[in-house]
């Protein structure tokens, strides 16, 4: 579906025309990401994150194929290999802080766009399958973050490769037979090396397979914006090219310069130093950790320290994959008519202090599992919970909704001032379908 | 009923949640919980600067070379530095024939294949091979140290905290554990006093190193160069030598960012102003006119994207 108002893709050489006629490439790209892609006039900076996460995407694929010409997945030779190509690959140091670093930055730009979609209730009708198709990119995404590394077989892989299949062992009777199914035996070894190197090359393109229908599915309902109001006229959208892909343009730009810096600067920052000491299955590290993107799940994991009815280790389990998977029932959780966190003051309040309480979570996340940080994250974890399955369920019943603007063209002139509907009456008119 | 249910779930989690809460609590607040002895006796590494540190950083090849003779004549006794070779040296001033000299006087030879006979032996080594290691296996590695094992060291400066400023202050950091107090004026209880074997040492996580004071002594090494041999100077270079063979392409490193950010830094620049050249005049929808709520029409537009209408 497109707006009416939207322009109909029109070969500019003949060339095009030829190809066009044959197949209709063109007209696909033009329509989704060019001149005929309709898209809410008043988008601000945080609308620039999905093609950061898409460029992210990408950059991992096209270092990540170069890595592997050059990393030899065997228990034996895989520490090796990557220090090869850290020594003796031409720009291999690049290509492997580039992929390393790549994948702290794909999760950083892919929290902010989650939130960004949670503050403008991006998940409400009608875009709840975007919303679920884009929480199956996070879950393939964390797979494949949490097997790449494991790839360079240090101390915090294999050691972390053997706390998190050991997730797995917490689920009663079948719980360990699952475990030695996924390595392959009873400990990370070169089975497990083996297998996880081969998923971890064929993720990326499954994820790639689902960003497409993640953008398909956006392209229905097109883009929402900052006031949650629906497009009602051609006074409220540009078409995506020029405006959105020269200020994505300016947005990657600004990306690029902190990741480069980052990349460059700080290659290992992020990082954690036990990964370069050789994988050891007979010396645990003191302290282990994952990767910074998993310590808000982390610290959920390891807030649930008492027995009752379950084992503690398998609410923790169960905390930790809720925490993700909630996200799928957001849509029906909460039913406020208002999209956007602007018109909903008191949403506003308790979205902040998720903000908040989620990045404690990674901090106590990091932490070793000692007070009074245990305690800090056993109320972080709460607030987590009660925020998704309490708060928003009452509040979206009860909470009183400033007025909307009745148009996002008024909206863009006045300022929020401009309101023609009375407060908590879904801004639903008829939009071109 | 999605919502009741994610209700119950909700209730459910923070219940369990909050009851690990009161019986942590109860637990921190009625049982005593003393500092553990790491906690209140172990130091961060010394803030050392390096010539190699901050984005113009270039590693310093004299200093390098005197700390490649502190690995040859001291730690190399126990250490191996596996992931570089002899060849390597050339890139820190090392000439061609100086290092074909390296490696052939180096004092531990390397495995071979006896031609002759099919036998293990051993031969000099070549430019092309990696630092050997003393020991044959972990084994006599073992045996030769009470049962400690030296770790190689060529990845050493990134695979500890501190890097190496955590290097240098641990070889120079031994301490006398009978007199020493940390910066409380607490005295090391003596329960914890380094067992047979081990040193204690301040810097190291667990206080107790097995590795004895490598450098004893000033002057332990006669450098090349001349310069004052002092066991805080011996230190601080056979850092920088073990930062070098830990991130032997930093230098490389740090050139290209500087030329990526500069890069960048002007992209963006053009790209911003790209972006507010192709908004002037889009920011603000057009005045209403007729034809607004006809979503045939094309009036919504600037008249800088030329629309056909539909």
């Amino acid at each position: 579906m497109s707006f009416p108002w939207a322009k109909a893709y029109q070969p500019k050489s003949g060339l095009m025309r030829w190809i066009d006629e044959r197949l209709p490439l063109p007209r696909l790209v033009f329509n989704s990401i060019g001149g005929g892609y309709e898209v809410p006039r008043n988008l601000n900076y945080m609308w620039n994150f999905a093609v950061l996460a898409g460029f992210a995407l990408m950059l991992q694929i096209v270092t990540g194929i170069i890595l592997a010409m050059h990393y030899a997945p065997a228990g034996t030779l895989a520490f090796q290999s990557v220090e090869h190509i850290m020594r003796d690959v031409n720009q291999g140091w690049l290509l492997r802080y580039a992929h390393a670093n790549g994948a702290s930055f794909f999760f950083i730009v892919t929290y902010i766009h989650i939130f960004r979609g949670l503050y403008y209730g991006s998940y409400k009708a009608p875009r709840e399958l975007v919303w679920m198709l884009g929480v199956v990119i996070l879950l393939l995404m964390m797979a494949t973050a949490f097997m790449g590394y494991v790839l360079p077989w240090g101390q915090m892989s294999f050691w972390g490769a053997k706390v998190i299949t050991g997730l797995f062992g917490a689920i009663p009777l079948v719980g360990e037979p699952i475990q030695q199914w996924l390595l392959g035996g009873f400990a990370p070894d070169n089975a497990a090396l083996n297998r996880f190197f081969s998923l971890h090359y064929l993720l990326p393109f499954v994820i790639a397979g689902v960003v497409i229908l993640h953008i398909w599915a956006l392209h229905i309902p097109g883009s929402n914006n900052p006031t949650g109001v629906d497009i009602k006229s051609p006074r409220d959208t540009l078409p995506f090219h020029p405006y959105y892909t020269a200020k994505d343009g300016f947005g990657l730009g600004v990306f690029l310069i902190i990741y480069a810096a980052v990349t460059f600067y700080a290659p290992n920052y992020l990082g954690h130093a036990d990964n370069y000491i050789p994988a050891n299955p007979l010396s645990t590290p003191a302290h282990i950790v994952p990767e910074w993107y998993f310590w808000p799940f982390y610290a959920i994991l390891r807030a649930f320290t008492v027995d009752f009815i379950l084992p503690a280790k398998l609410w923790g389990v169960l905390a930790m994959f809720s925490a993700i998977l909630l996200l799928f029932f957001l849509p029906w959780i909460d039913r406020s008519p208002v999209r956007s966190g602007n018109y909903r003051p008191t949403f506003q309040k308790f979205f902040w202090i998720l903000v908040a309480d989620v990045l404690v979570l990674g901090w106590v996340g990091g932490l070793p599992a000692e007070e009074p940080y245990v305690m800090i994250s056993q109320l972080a974890t709460m607030y987590y919970f009660a925020h998704f399955l309490i708060i928003l369920p009452i509040l979206s019943a009860t909470e009183r909704t400033l007025p909307l603007p009745s148009s996002i063209a008024d909206s863009v002139l006045h300022g929020q001032q401009a309101e023609s509907q009375p407060a908590g009456t879904t801004p639903r008119p008829a939009t071109a379908e | 009923m999605v919502r009741l249910i994610a209700f119950l779930v909700g209730l459910g989690f923070c219940f369990i949640a909050g009851f690990s809460l009161i019986t942590g609590a109860i637990t921190y607040l009625t049982e005593p919980h003393e500092e553990s002895v790491e906690h209140k006796f172990h130091l961060e590494a010394r803030d050392l600067a390096f010539s190699f540190d901050g984005p113009f950083g270039k590693y310093d090849d004299q200093q390098l070379q005197r700390g490649f003779q502190v690995y040859k004549e001291v730690c190399s006794s126990c250490h191996s530095l596996s992931l570089v070779s002899f060849r390597n040296l050339s890139e820190i001033g090392y000439g061609e024939p100086e290092v074909k000299a390296i490696a052939n006087q180096w004092q531990i030879e390397v495995p071979s294949i006896d031609p002759k006979t099919g036998e293990a032996s051993s031969r000099k080594a070549i430019p092309a091979d990696a630092f050997p290691s003393p020991y044959p296996n972990e084994t006599a590695a073992r045996a030769g140290n009470n049962n400690a094992l030296p770790p190689d060291l060529s990845l050493i400066a990134k695979a500890r905290h501190g890097g190496s400023a955590y290097v240098a202050s641990l070889l120079t950091g031994y301490r006398d554990p009978a007199t020493y107090k940390n910066e409380k004026g607490e005295a090391l209880p003596a329960e914890i006093r380094p067992g047979q074997g081990l040193h204690f040492n301040p810097y190291f996580p667990n206080l107790n190193i097995a590795m004895p004071p490598p450098l004893a002594a000033d002057g332990q090494v006669t450098y090349a160069d001349g310069t004052n041999a002092t066991r805080d100077q011996m230190a601080k270079d056979v850092s920088a030598f073990l930062a070098w063979t830990a991130e032997p392409r930093l230098e490389n490193r740090h050139r290209t960012g500087l030329a990526v950010l500069i890069f960048l830094l002007i992209a963006t620049a053009l790209a911003y102003m790209a972006y507010q050249n192709i908004w002037a005049g889009a920011k603000q929808p057009p005045a209403r006119g007729d034809g607004d709520d006809d979503f045939a029409s094309g009036h919504g537009h600037p008249p800088t994207t030329g629309q056909k209408h539909l």
